[in-house]
């Protein structure tokens, strides 16, 4: 399935960081776009890919992404999901805390695929929080940030120095933000609906302390943070607050935080614990006016492949987190419908405005950039269901839910990587 | 989402919270247990229900007592009854809680009476066994996690109304531990569906659940207030471990605060009666010159427990 030169024919194409919306061809040449519109000169294509009533849109870039247990599973899964560019957390097994497991990661990627994975180093040796990890060697193997996975780390004098740290080698820190005391007991959003249910209880506090305490050293250290998966209201006014005071600081949602909320908890349904949990009504409308105004940079997968072993369980008892990288552009495009966006600016946070995060070039349909591209039906509904997910994980609580967009040609490098069939 | 205690015509199929059902329902349970009463004062202590039928007693968690309430039950209805007790089961070896369903299920079980840490645990055995088919075979929740324990709830509404006549006009308080208290879930939600008139929950903000107001309850910080002319009071078992630490300062400092006393309790009716799940710490949630007093009516909730368990498993089982 491969081609020099490629044509993608009479596509909508929409590039959300030049807002560009039009009926035209994309020309590939050498896994580079080299026209679009206009035939470049001397072009001859190798493979023509008829676009016709589809949108052409950069590949989605995916912040937080599990690859790990079943490498070429997941990958596929990526494509799948018209993603092209990835980012791996450290809390996957075995934990990304040493440069030769970035390195691996990335090198298999490249070899099965041409998805790009940018593994997200370990923080704290094994996570453990309290040994520094190798941060300069995690970025020279090609980690993008280093993370301490889910939440912080119980000592804020060890994130202090991982953040003193982090500055002193430029590499960026990607934090969950909940305060390790208070989070580490609870499953659900602490709430009328936890005590109800009799849950242990996790509350925003977690989230608004951990951000203040953050965003504190922060400021003392100089390290450029960027917070995942914010879950709360609060969460996203305190990162407003900071963006607005001028804080190089991030911020991203879970594209399944933009649609669910703690009622889909319902009678304990072990496929919606999620790390951080979901929370209220008024915190999913916060975080979808978050992320419309562009406070949330991103909307990501929180892809986490998961084996039906540890969800048929208890909720209590349940691991959190649920497979999510096929499910992010309708998932994405759904919050748009409900916002009433333009798909231009629906597509900004899976593609242009998350890769501004990741400080890289993708996320574009530019000439000269690299051809990743993401071919998708629009209208297309479909129901989701285990069997067509490429993910080894096949839990999701959208299962048997009805989305609308789906993807049918995913370009990787110039390299058409999955086609619907 | 369809309640998954009842099937598509609304009709109780399986026990596992008291929320949800209606006053008819309840009120049908409770008249089924005062029609089992007399069996246990009878020569021969059994009636033919469950007859030919297989009732697992599951526990994951240890309760002598409530297992033995639930094996007499069953046994009164004339049921086989397995006792299988999880923590030194194929459970601690290894195996899943829904393999062990299944395993059950293969033994042609017809009733499971579960108790598990968990809160929710019932309801993914009820999950799995619609899924594979299995709908027949009846769940009765024993105890889930923090969640809930509808029998208890359902003989304490019983108790309730045998010395009260009813729930009309009912001012209930429950003392203590609500956060961690299944049993005081079940009593909120049950009293609430039968019309008490107050139902107030009293104890340190720490022992009481977030909004748990929206639940229909007054919260009390102060135990006076809390017991001011109520009918019923419930005092929860306060657990050990919960006593010392983030929770609660002391097991002195409770009891000084939210001990059940004959002094404390001259804030209530003079005719309340004083309820407990049991077991019981004396001298911490309640003197014993309380809990033996005639106004406590600790031990009656206990005989009554066996006859409101035959109610439940007969009418799941269509009886």
């Amino acid at each position: 399935m491969s081609a020099k030169s490629i044509e993608i024919r009479s596509g909508r194409v929409i590039d959300p960081a030049s807002q560009f919306d039009e009926a035209a061809s994309v020309f590939i040449a050498d896994g580079k776009i080299v026209g679009i519109g206009q035939t470049p000169a001397g072009f001859k294509a190798d493979q023509v890919i008829d676009a016709q009533g589809l949108v052409v849109a950069p590949g989605l870039v995916d912040l937080s992404a599990r690859i790990a247990g079943n490498i070429d599973a997941e990958l596929a899964a990526a494509v799948a999901g018209g993603v092209t560019t990835l980012a791996c957390p450290p809390d996957v097994d075995p934990i990304l805390d040493e440069p030769e497991l970035a390195e691996r990661l990335v090198r298999h990627a490249e070899d099965v695929s041409q998805v790009r994975v940018l593994p997200v180093g370990a923080m704290t040796q094994g996570l453990a929080g309290s040994m520094l990890a190798e941060m300069s060697l995690l970025r020279d193997a090609g980690c993008i940030a280093v993370s301490q996975g889910r939440g912080l780390p119980p000592d804020t004098r060890v994130l202090w120095r991982a953040l003193q740290y982090a500055a002193s080698c430029d590499v960026p820190v990607w934090l969950q933000p909940a305060e390790y005391h208070l989070s580490k007991e609870g499953i659900a959003h602490d709430s009328a609906l936890a005590s109800r249910l009799g849950l242990a209880a996790i509350p925003v506090a977690a989230e608004t302390l951990a951000m203040q305490t953050v965003l504190a050293l922060a400021k003392a250290t100089g390290a450029r943070v960027h917070f995942t998966q914010i879950s709360s209201a609060e969460g996203v006014a305190l990162l407003r607050e900071a963006r607005d005071a001028g804080l190089p600081v991030t911020g991203d949602v879970a594209a399944h935080a933009l649609h669910l909320y703690e009622q889909d908890i319902g009678y304990f349904d072990p496929l919606t614990r999620f790390d951080p949990p979901l929370r209220g009504y008024g915190d999913r409308e916060a975080l979808r006016l978050g992320l419309a105004e562009g406070t949330i940079g991103a909307a990501v997968s929180a892809h986490t492949p998961l084996g039906l072993d540890v969800k048929r369980v208890p909720f209590a008892e349940a691991a959190p987190g649920a497979t999510g990288i096929e499910l992010l552009l309708p998932l994405t495009l759904a919050w748009g419908e409900a916002l009433s966006l333009p798909l231009r600016r629906s597509l900004l946070p899976v593609t242009a405005r998350a890769a501004e995060i990741l400080g890289i070039e993708a996320g574009q349909i530019a000439v000269g950039q690299r051809a990743d591209l993401c071919i998708f039906d629009p209208e297309a509904t479909w129901t989701v269901q285990e069997n067509d997910l490429r993910s080894a994980g096949k839990l999701t609580p959208f299962l048997g839910r009805t989305l609308q967009g789906r993807v049918i040609t995913t370009l990787a490098g110039g390299q058409p990587v999955y086609q619907r069939s | 989402m369809l309640d998954p205690q009842f099937d598509a015509d609304g009709n109780l199929i399986h026990l596992l919270s008291t929320e949800g059902l209606s006053r008819e329902q309840l009120t049908r349970l409770l008249d089924t247990g005062a029609s089992f009463l007399g069996v246990s004062d009878r020569d021969v202590k059994k009636v033919p229900l469950l007859r030919g039928k297989s009732v697992f007693n599951i526990f994951f968690e240890n309760s002598t007592r409530t297992r033995t309430t639930f094996e007499i039950a069953a046994k009164r209805l004339s049921a086989d009854v397995i006792n299988l007790n999880m923590s030194t089961s194929s459970t601690a070896k290894g195996e899943t809680l829904l393999d062990t369903v299944d395993n059950l299920c293969a033994m042609h079980a017809d009733m499971f009476v579960v108790r598990h840490e968990s809160s929710g645990a019932p309801h993914l055995i009820v999950d799995h066994l619609r899924r594979t088919g299995r709908s027949d075979i009846h769940v009765i929740n024993a105890g889930d996690g923090r969640h809930g324990h509808p029998t208890q709830g359902l003989l304490d509404m019983y108790t309730i109304r045998h010395y009260k006549g009813g729930f009309e006009g009912l001012k209930v308080a429950l003392i203590g531990d609500i956060l961690h208290s299944r049993v005081a879930r079940s009593d909120i939600h049950a009293l609430k569906t039968l019309g008490a008139e107050s139902i107030r929950v009293v104890g340190p903000q720490t022992l009481i659940p977030t909004d748990i107001e929206s639940l229909g309850v007054e919260v009390h910080r102060d135990l006076d207030s809390g017991l001011k002319d109520c009918d019923v009071v419930i005092a929860l078992r306060l657990q050990r471990e919960r006593m010392s630490g983030a929770l609660l300062p002391s097991a002195t400092e409770f009891h000084d605060r939210y001990g059940l006393t004959h002094e404390r309790l001259k804030a209530a009716k003079p005719d309340a009666i004083v309820m407990h799940p049991g077991p019981m710490n004396r001298g911490v949630e309640i003197d014993s010159a309380v809990a033996d007093s005639p106004r406590a009516v600790i031990l009656p909730q206990v005989t009554f427990g066996i006859a409101m368990r035959m109610a439940v498993m007969s009418v799941l089982a269509g009886g």
